[in-house]
């Protein structure tokens, strides 16, 4: 794994300190932190979930509609801002590595570096209700 | 060493011994490649230093906060027709390298304009730039926890390697470095290097009413060098209100941490080390 560039390690460290829940991709799309306040969405700590890759994240969190449709990898929140590099929000149902079904809100950021490096993105999610 | 001292010069007799000139530090290859580390107040003596066989010099700034340029208005080279200066430092998400000398390269603060500096003039962003190379230097920068655009820079080549980060926090927001190497601020850049020039500002007692200045407590430096693996640390950028006296103390202390695994030779003013195939012969 390479050295994590600045603006990254200074985010996550923002991060670790926030009650907000964050979670944090790399520019490969690949979940490389969420923070203490995301473990109750995510459904389990960061220390034992680990960094999750984004050919990953379908499997682990099967991410629907409202109506139980399947969201396609592509439309997924973080991706659709890492390939379109522009913030999105939105809202899904997602299945907590705990197994529970959360309908979770979120505000995607792109995380553009010095010089206009594209390093990857953040969000900020919410649980709104759960099965 | 021409500069030691951080944030502002501290000259003075509970000074003289580590000195009291703020960053800058010369880099001498065996084909008289002069890099210049940095231009705090200590630049201007390197400056006179120099004889009028060189034909080109190459500063490296870290930032442009004032303790790392202050020297730059007095640097002798740049009053030269004959000599080429290259200038190398990050640029701002605003502002390029130029912009950013200007405003303290021009009036009210300073005489003489960039524009009009007699010697032949060459700028580079280094954050754009990647990896380069000066005479049998290869130097990387990259970014590192300090406020405000800051790099740091490796320097490898005839057999020795050099990291010097001059201003760093890389524990910032926590008690201690974060646990993944990766995640470490600057550490890709210090591993395995022959000599680390590292920001050591505070004690460990200092270090909580100063944090986000963007310095490193004593113990945060050592703990960082042992994790890169480092042959000997140089703690630098002396806090400007440690003594001579003071400044012994916390080293002494330092070396009693247990066994730090690599050689700790604070920075001295007027001191010099050679590295590699030039130590060795």
């Amino acid at each position: 794994m390479a050295q994590r560039e600045v603006e990254m390690i200074l985010l996550r460290q923002l991060a670790s300190e926030l009650a907000t829940p964050v979670v944090i991709v790399d520019d490969a799309g690949d979940l490389v932190y969420f923070n203490e306040a995301a473990e109750a969405v995510v459904g389990r700590r960061f220390e034992d979930a680990g960094e999750i890759r984004r050919d990953e994240w379908t499997a682990r969190f099967q991410p629907t509609l409202a109506d139980g449709a399947p969201i396609k990898s592509e439309d997924q929140l973080l991706a659709e801002t890492i390939d379109g590099r522009r913030p999105i929000h939105g809202s899904f149902w997602m299945r907590g590595l705990d197994g529970v079904r959360r309908l979770v809100e979120g505000t995607s950021i792109p995380l553009v570096g010095q010089n206009g490096r594209h390093l990857g993105a953040f969000a900020l999610i919410w649980e709104i209700d759960r099965e | 060493m021409w500069g030691t001292r951080g944030s502002v010069a501290a000259p003075g007799p509970e000074t003289m011994r580590y000195g009291g000139n703020t960053s800058c530090v010369e880099v001498r290859g065996e084909d008289g490649t002069l890099l210049v580390l940095d231009a705090g107040t200590g630049i201007r003596r390197l400056g006179d230093s120099l004889g009028p066989e060189l034909r080109r010099v190459d500063l490296l700034l870290t930032h442009l906060h004032m303790d790392h340029i202050l020297g730059l208005g007095f640097f002798d080279p740049l009053f030269r027709p004959d000599l080429e200066v290259h200038i190398w430092g990050p640029s701002s998400i605003t502002l390029d390298l130029r912009d950013h000398l200007n405003r303290y390269l021009s009036p009210p603060l300073f005489p003489v304009r960039l524009r009009d500096l007699p010697c032949k003039l060459h700028l580079h962003d280094v954050v754009a730039s990647g990896p380069f190379s000066i005479g049998n230097f290869e130097i990387n920068s990259a970014l590192v926890c300090h406020p405000g655009p800051t790099v740091g820079y490796r320097i490898e080549g005839e057999g020795a390697s050099v990291a010097y980060l001059p201003d760093h926090e890389p524990a910032l927001g926590r008690a201690a470095l974060p646990d993944d190497d990766d995640w470490v601020s600057g550490l890709a850049l210090a591993r395995g290097v022959d000599l680390l020039i590292h920001d050591a500002q505070y004690t460990d007692f200092e270090y909580p009413r100063h944090v986000g200045w963007g310095h490193s407590a004593i113990s945060h430096t050592l703990e960082f060098a042992r994790r890169a693996g480092i042959a000997t640390l140089v703690p630098f950028h002396h806090d400007p209100a440690h003594s001579d006296a003071a400044l012994d103390r916390i080293f002494v202390e330092a070396r009693t941490q247990g066994i730090l695994g690599y050689g700790l030779s604070p920075a001295v003013e007027g001191e010099s080390s050679k590295l590699g195939r030039s130590a060795r012969a």
